[in-house]
Formats: C-alpha cells, sequence, structure tokens
C-alpha cells in the first residue's frame, strides 16, 4: 500500500506522522500527573509506529502513473476492515454489559469492567468504530464512482482514516481509565475532542474536492446525505463540547454549558448524532448500494428530496424530546415534539424508497441474502422512527421515558437499521473492492442474516416488554393511594427479560463473528480475478444504469 | 421554477449545496437554545443556593468517572409518581452550577436528586463497597476500591479555578485553601473545620464520611456529594409548598 504513495507524499507521510509523535510526547511531559500522560504514549507510538510502518517501504520504487486511471480505494479497504474489528469488539462488549445487568459480579472486581465504565465502550465503539469506519469506507467508495473524480491527494485519506481510529481508541481506553466528560455519545475530553475536529476538517476537504471536480453533472444523492453527515456531525461536535480544562495537563475539563441549557445543548447534540451519524450517513449508504445491488434504480428521486431536506432541517429542533417533563421550559419541550412527529414524514419518504425500489425485484431479495439485510434494515428503519415519532408524544414518553423502552427503540434502529445497512452494504462493497466474484461463503452471508434478524427480534421484543412493565409499575398506585411497588420490586420484574435479551446479543455477536470471518477469507482467498469495470472513472457507472432515478 | 427544478440546479453546485446544509440545519439549535440564555425565567432565583465544597466536587468528579450517571438520573419529572416516590420535582436552579449537568437517561437504578441525608453515610459506605450487602437482589457494581483510594486534593485549586472560569462563582479564598478544606470536611475536629463552614455555609456538611478521620478516601468525597444532593437550595420544596397552598 505504501508502494503505492509518490516519493513527495512518503514524506509527507512521514512528517504529519512526526508531528503526531512529538504531540504525544508532549502529553507525556505535561500530563506526567494523570491519566493523559499514559494517552500520551499511545499517541506517541501510534506516530512512531507509522513512521517506521513507511520507512520500510520508503525507498520501494515509485508507483507508476498508471494508477491514476484507477480509483484510489485501498483507504476504504483498511476501514472496512477496522469497521468489522470494531463491530466484533463492540458487540462483545455490549453482550458483556447485558450480561453484567444479569449476574452485576462479572466485573471481577476491577476498576476498568464496571457496567459505568464499559457502557460507553459499548455505545463508542458500535457507533463509531463500527459505523463511523463503515460510513468513512463507503463514503470515499461511492464518493470516488458517482463524482467520476479519483481522491485529490493519497496522503489525506490515509490521515482521516487513521487519525479517527486514533480518536476511538483514545475514546474508548479514556472510559476504562475514568477519563470521561459524561455527555452520552460525546463522551471524550477535550484533547480528543480537539484532535477529531481537525480529522473532520480535513475528511471534510477530502470530500469536497472530488465533488467540486466531478465529471458527472449532477451530484448524486448519496453525496448529499454524506455531506449532512459530515458537516452537521461537526457542528455538534464543536459546539457541544465546548469545556475548560482543568490544566493543559490534565484530561479532566468542565463543560461550558450548566444545568438547563448543557441539558438543552446535549439532547440537540444526542440527537442529532442519531439524525446525521446513525441516520444521514447510513441513508447515503442506502441510496447506493441498494439500487446497484438491486440492479434497479431508487424508485423516487422526488422522495429522496423531500426527505433529505426534512430530516436535515425538522431533526435539529427535535433534541428537547430527550427532557420531557423535566425542568426544561415547556415550550421547548412542545417544539420538539411537534417536529418530531412532522419527522415521520421525511423518515417515511426513504424507508418507503428502500421498499418500492425492491417492489417487483422479490425474487432477488429471496434468494440474495445482501440484498435481504438491505430491504430488512429499511423495515426497521421504518419501524424506529415511527416508534421514535410515537415517544416524543409527551404522554407516551411520560411511560417510556427511563426504561428499557428507550433501550428497545435504540436497539431497533441500531440493530435492524444501522447495522443491517452497514453488513449488506459491506457484503456488496468487499467482492467489488478485492475483485472477487462474490463472497468467501454466500452460505455464511445467510446464517449472518439469520442470526442478525434472529439477535434484534428477541432483543427488541425483551426490551420493550421489560420497558412498558417497568414504566407501569412505577406508577401503579394502592386503594390506600401509596405506590404499589417499590424500585426493587421492579428490579425483580427485569430479570428475565435481561436473561432474554444477553440471548439476543449474543446471536448478534455470534453473526458479526461469522461476517468478520468470512470478509477476512474472501479478502485472503484469491479468486479468478474478474475485470470489474468498477474501478475506472467511466460514464457508464451513473448517469445511466441502476442510478438514474426511475422518474 | 417550481421546487424540484430549482433542486435539479442546486445540485449541481458543491458549495451551494453545502452552504444549503449548514443553513438549513442551523435554525432549529439557534431557536430553541440561544433564548434559554437569555429569557430570564428558565432559571429560578434561589438566593440561599450553596456551592459545592472541594471534596462535595470532588466527589462529583468520581461519579461521573464511574460512569454513575449511566444507571441513576438526577431530575425528578413533573409527574405525581415521581414526586411520591422521590420528592418535589427538579428545579432548573438546582443544577445551575452543574459542569456538566447529570440529570440521565435511563433508570437503571434509582434517581438520585433528593438522595441528601435520605441514608446514613455507613449506609452509603456499605453499598458501595458492596451493593449486595445491603440490598441483596441489587445490580449495581460494586465499587471496592473507593475505601483504600487515597483522595487526590493537591490540584483541587486549579478545578474550582476552571470551574470559575465556566461561571461558577468560587472566590479566591476558595481556590487558595481548596485542598485544605477537602481535609477538613472529613475531619470535622480539626482546627481547619471551621473555615469550611465561614467559606460554603453553616449548612455543610462537616462529617467522616467513611468513619476514618485522619485518612481522606474517594469514598469520603463520593459520600459526600451523595450525601449534598438535593440539599443545596430549598427552593423546590418552597414551590412545592407554595403550590400546595395556592390551591
Ligand atoms: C450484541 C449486540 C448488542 C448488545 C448485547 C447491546 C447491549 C447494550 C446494553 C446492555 C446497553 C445498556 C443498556 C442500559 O443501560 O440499560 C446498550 C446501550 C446502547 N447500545 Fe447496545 N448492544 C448491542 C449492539 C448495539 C449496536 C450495534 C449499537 C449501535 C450501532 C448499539 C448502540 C447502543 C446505544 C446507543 C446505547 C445507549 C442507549 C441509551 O443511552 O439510551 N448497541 N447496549
Ligand atoms: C423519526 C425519527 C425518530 C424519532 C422522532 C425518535 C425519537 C426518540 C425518542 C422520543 C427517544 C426517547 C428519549 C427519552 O425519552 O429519553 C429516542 C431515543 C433514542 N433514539 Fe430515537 N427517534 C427516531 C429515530 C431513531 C433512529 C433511526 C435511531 C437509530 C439508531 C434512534 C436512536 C435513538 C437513541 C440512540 C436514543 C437514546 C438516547 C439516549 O437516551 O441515550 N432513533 N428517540
Amino acid at each position: 500500500m505504501i508502494a503505492q504513495l509518490t516519493l513527495i507524499e512518503r514524506q509527507y507521510a512521514i512528517m504529519i506522522s512526526a508531528a503526531v509523535a512529538v504531540c504525544g510526547a508532549l502529553m507525556i511531559l505535561v500530563g506526567r500527573d494523570d491519566a493523559m500522560g499514559i494517552h500520551g504514549a499511545l499517541v506517541f507510538l501510534a506516530g512512531i509506529l507509522t513512521i517506521f510502518r513507511i520507512g520500510e517501504s520508503y525507498f520501494a520504487p515509485a508507483p507508476s502513473d498508471e494508477r491514476l486511471a484507477h480509483y484510489y480505494d485501498d483507504p476504504s479497504k483498511v476501514a472496512i476492515v477496522l469497521a468489522m474489528i470494531w463491530a466484533v469488539v463492540g458487540l462483545a462488549v455490549g453482550d458483556w454489559v447485558a450480561w453484567q445487568l444479569v449476574e452485576p459480579d462479572l466485573t471481577f472486581g476491577v476498576a476498568w469492567s464496571s457496567f459505568g465504565r464499559l457502557r460507553p465502550v459499548h455505545t463508542t465503539s458500535v457507533i463509531f468504530g463500527f459505523g463511523g469506519n463503515a460510513l468513512i469506507a463507503t463514503s470515499l467508495y461511492v464518493l470516488q464512482r458517482t463524482s467520476r473524480a479519483r481522491l485529490p491527494d493519497q496522503v489525506s485519506p490515509w490521515f482521516v482514516v487513521y487519525g479517527y481510529n486514533l480518536f476511538c481508541l483514545l475514546a474508548v481506553t479514556g472510559y476504562m481509565m475514568g477519563i470521561t466528560q459524561s455527555k452520552e455519545y460525546a463522551e471524550p475530553e477535550w484533547y480528543t475532542d480537539l484532535w477529531l475536529v481537525v480529522v473532520w476538517v480535513v475528511y471534510f476537504l477530502v470530500y469536497l474536492r472530488p465533488l467540486a471536480r466531478r465529471k458527472e453533472p449532477h451530484i448524486y444523492v448519496s453525496n448529499w446525505y454524506y455531506m449532512a453527515f459530515i458537516l452537521v456531525v461537526a457542528i455538534l461536535h464543536i459546539v457541544n463540547n465546548l469545556a475548560v480544562p482543568v490544566s493543559l495537563g490534565h484530561a479532566k475539563s468542565y463543560s461550558a454549558f450548566s444545568g438547563v441549557q448543557d441539558a438543552m445543548t446535549q439532547w440537540w447534540y444526542g440527537h442529532n448524532a442519531v439524525a446525521f451519524f446513525l441516520t444521514a450517513g447510513f441513508l447515503g449508504m442506502m441510496y447506493y448500494f441498494l439500487p446497484m445491488r438491486a440492479g434497479r434504480p431508487i424508485f423516487s428521486y422526488r422522495m429522496s428530496i423531500i426527505s433529505f431536506w426534512g430530516i436535515t432541517f425538522f431533526y435539529m429542533w427535535a433534541g428537547s424530546h430527550h427532557l420531557h417533563y423535566t425542568a426544561l421550559p415547556q415550550w421547548v419541550q412542545t417544539l420538539g415534539m411537534t417536529f418530531s412527529l412532522m419527522l415521520l414524514i421525511p423518515s417515511w419518504a426513504s424507508a418507503g424508497n428502500v421498499l418500492l425500489t425492491l417492489n417487483g425485484a422479490w425474487d432477488k431479495v429471496r434468494d440474495d441474502a445482501t440484498l435481504r439485510f438491505m430491504m430488512v434494515a429499511g423495515v426497521f428503519y421504518g419501524l424506529t422512527t415511527l416508534e421514535g415519532s410515537f415517544m416524543a408524544i409527551r404522554s407516551v414518553n411520560s411511560l417510556s421515558h427511563y426504561t428499557d423502552w428507550t433501550i428497545g427503540h435504540v436497539h431497533a434502529g441500531a440493530l435492524g437499521w444501522v447495522a443491517m445497512i452497514t453488513f449488506g452494504s459491506i457484503y456488496a462493497t468487499v467482492p467489488w473492492l478485492w475483485k472477487r466474484e462474490q463472497m468467501y461463503s454466500p452460505k455464511l452471508v445467510e446464517a449472518h442474516f439469520w442470526l442478525a434478524l434472529a439477535g434484534t427480534v428477541i432483543y427488541v421484543f425483551a426490551m420493550w416488554n421489560s420497558g412498558i412493565v417497568q414504566g407501569l409499575m412505577w406508577r401503579t398506585y394502592n386503594e390506600s393511594g401509596t405506590l404499589a411497588f417499590s424500585f426493587i420490586d421492579t428490579l425483580v420484574a427485569m430479570h428475565p427479560y435481561y436473561i432474554a435479551r444477553a440471548v439476543g446479543g449474543l446471536l448478534f455477536l455470534i453473526g458479526g463473528c461469522v461476517g468478520a470471518y468470512n470478509i477476512w477469507m474472501t479478502i485472503k482467498v484469491p479468486s479468478a480475478v474478474t475485470d470489474l469495470a468498477a474501478d475506472v472513472p467511466q460514464p457508464a457507472v451513473v448517469g445511466s444504469g441502476a442510478l438514474r432515478a426511475a422518474e | 421554477m417550481s421546487f424540484f427544478g430549482l433542486h435539479y440546479r442546486l445540485e449541481s453546485k458543491a458549495i451551494g449545496l453545502t452552504l444549503g446544509i449548514i443553513v438549513v440545519a442551523s435554525i432549529g439549535g439557534l431557536v430553541e437554545i440561544a433564548p434559554l440564555f437569555t429569557i430570564h425565567q428558565t432559571v429560578e432565583d434561589a438566593p440561599d443556593m450553596r456551592l459545592y465544597t472541594p471534596l462535595e466536587l470532588a466527589g462529583r468528579n468520581i461519579y461521573i468517572r464511574e460512569g454513575c450517571y449511566a444507571c441513576h438520573s438526577q431530575m425528578i419529572r413533573t409527574l405525581r409518581d415521581e414526586v411520591d416516590r422521590y420528592g418535589p420535582y427538579s428545579l432548573a436552579v438546582e443544577s445551575k452550577y452543574d459542569h456538566p449537568m447529570l440529570w440521565g437517561s435511563k433508570r437503571t437504578g434509582p434517581d438520585l436528586a433528593r438522595v441528601g441525608e435520605k441514608y446514613s453515610d455507613q449506609w452509603h459506605v456499605a453499598h458501595l463497597n458492596n451493593p449486595r450487602d445491603v440490598v441483596p437482589v441489587s445490580v449495581m457494581p460494586a465499587y471496592g476500591w473507593l475505601l483504600m483510594t487515597e483522595l487526590r486534593i493537591d490540584d483541587l485549586g486549579l478545578h474550582l479555578k476552571a470551574q470559575r472560569a465556566v461561571g461558577v462563582p468560587y472566590t479566591e479564598e476558595m481556590i487558595a485553601n481548596a485542598a485544605l478544606d477537602a481535609y477538613a470536611q472529613s475531619n470535622p475536629d480539626s482546627s481547619l473545620a471551621d473555615g469550611v463552614t465561614k467559606r460554603y455555609g453553616k449548612a455543610t456538611t462537616m462529617r467522616a464520611f467513611d468513619g476514618r478521620p485522619s485518612y481522606l478516601t474517594e469514598m469520603d468525597a463520593l459520600v459526600a456529594y451523595l450525601q449534598v444532593l438535593g440539599r443545596l437550595t430549598d427552593a423546590a420544596h418552597k414551590s412545592v409548598a407554595q403550590a400546595g397552598a395556592g390551591q
């Protein structure tokens, strides 16, 4: 891979890695009395190892200009492998914490493995590690093909992939050492946040330049969604993470916001992390891989426009539905509820687009597990958004809030929509990227599909039950007008559902491992090279065929 | 030109699309968040509102470090059953000095907004050390190391300073004495104890929280924090009493 870089690019890469190593050394120095010093060592090592890796091939012959005739896919390949590693880690930790709620002493008495520290390890690994890497990999892949332009250079995409994974690594190791801001989905501390800003700006530029130089007159739908994902996540991240560190040598910082303003800022962030990380980016994925895999154009171009601008506008108002009946002023709660209901329209425009695109190709869905992953993802996307809009109604939320119903909703979206569309898209891209006729084992794809579906259904039903039971028990009164159940009574009632959830999660995890193995074998075992035209910039890929709207 | 026609043109401009996304996405946040900082009614007045002592603040940081907020909320909603179970509903002013707030989003365990002085220090120490010793079916993790880990206090002054930078009114004197105040709060018989009540008010709880006055542990800090929850101001009790009187 390094042999693909020109000499100048190798030099740039070494300089950037050296800068990273210097930052690491500085962190070791100023943070020597603090857990930050350990992070400094990690950063330093990351920089040094990269320099050595480049150094190994530094004198390899320069690549021929022939490379410019092909898209640059190496960063996507690496990001896909990393996505699968994070998936296995994140799902395993998720199942571990699920078992901890069944048997609390599964922490083995050490600090780093207690529920409170591992839970964000789970959420960060799956959302940012697995989801984020998959988004970066597919976005760069889709961008080049739909713009018919090669990535601008061969260093910046690597910076994005490796820099982003360094961010994820700092985040999860930090939680285990107790470094956290406590803001859900924004837990990493200030220096890790700053690093992400740098990576993200480069990501944006990597994305914008091919778009600006594209050979297609129009920017394809997927790119709008990926763009919204990149831009809005940047805005959210910067605002919500404003903080003052205790000192430059302390990992700990204090948020610039407090109390009710902090709550609103946090859930403006939190809900839109759902919207622009877990939804917009993955819709971008769907709008490319679904029509390509099905060999059919997207059902409606107009629906995709309505969906796009609806999501971009409405979602940003909806965060306050996380704060119903709290000390947040009521007018903000009401706005959040109203916009959450309206949000159903653009959401279903995209969910509908999935199913209507497949309408007429059900035989393909029946035979092809990859396409079935995408179809089921569309169904769960429709279900989750319907459920979300329902839960945003104040009176419904009074029951669901604080209970496992929220957890059920989260995982209907996360397992059913996010993970399924990702696995489907990865199974579609891997053979294209590595130039294989198909996956190593289609049977294993089939097995993965059923494990994932069974795991999701068990998980979600268990949590719906447990959430509604718990919510009802909390508000049940005796005839004498006192509360009927103590908190502990509800905990006992949850127990069987927690076992069921952990079993469902185990199935999902096994599925993920099967998928990782299958992808690994596809990469390892060469097949008769099929010369796919898909990696050469040529007009046939867009503008005609599957990616043109049906209308 | 129709909306879709216009859009067709927008789709061919990368910068136009970028700006469009930024503008459209910014409106919601601006309308909902910006006024919260300026509209006076957002946060009630509570003249009796106290600050966290350095020890309580250190305890709060341990609460954050261990991820207690992942299972415990600190926000009692305006619903009858919550008020009956946990006490008066939470007011905005009560978390006015909370950077960040810890309202939480999931109750795997009960709400803690008013847990202060509900249980004894001994109960908390035993419970944190191993929850199943006092609540046999609890699923909360055991935090055995808190009793054995000495609390770091040398940098508490810096913590208070950073808090002041984000708007908490700590004085120069509080910052200068932060480390000693932390020590003295859990050592009520020491000569330094008077300074703590002078700076943080008579209502400050001065006790050897983990039962060992001379040895300052993370357990001391965490229990001190738990015991002050809901007790920084009486505003919530008053507002409920007023509502009752008005009926
Ligand atoms: C093996 C599969 C999985 C299992 C067993 C699992 C388990 C869990 C558990 C036990 C929790 C804590 C719930 C609580 O505090 O009561 C949780 C939270 C969460 N998980 Fe998972 N999870 C899995 C997969 C995923 C995936 C694939 C994603 C995202 C793509 C995800 C995203 C989340 C999020 C966002 C939360 C926080 C929810 C909230 O705060 O409301 N999980 N998960
Ligand atoms: C129309 C779309 C949606 C609406 C209106 C919506 C609404 C809601 C509501 C009302 C809550 C509960 C808040 C609370 O009581 O604390 C919630 C939580 C959540 N939803 Fe959705 N939802 C939507 C779609 C989705 C999708 C597609 C996902 C994808 C994974 C998702 C992920 C989450 C997560 C992670 C949380 C938990 C946040 C937390 O408490 O940590 N939502 N959503």
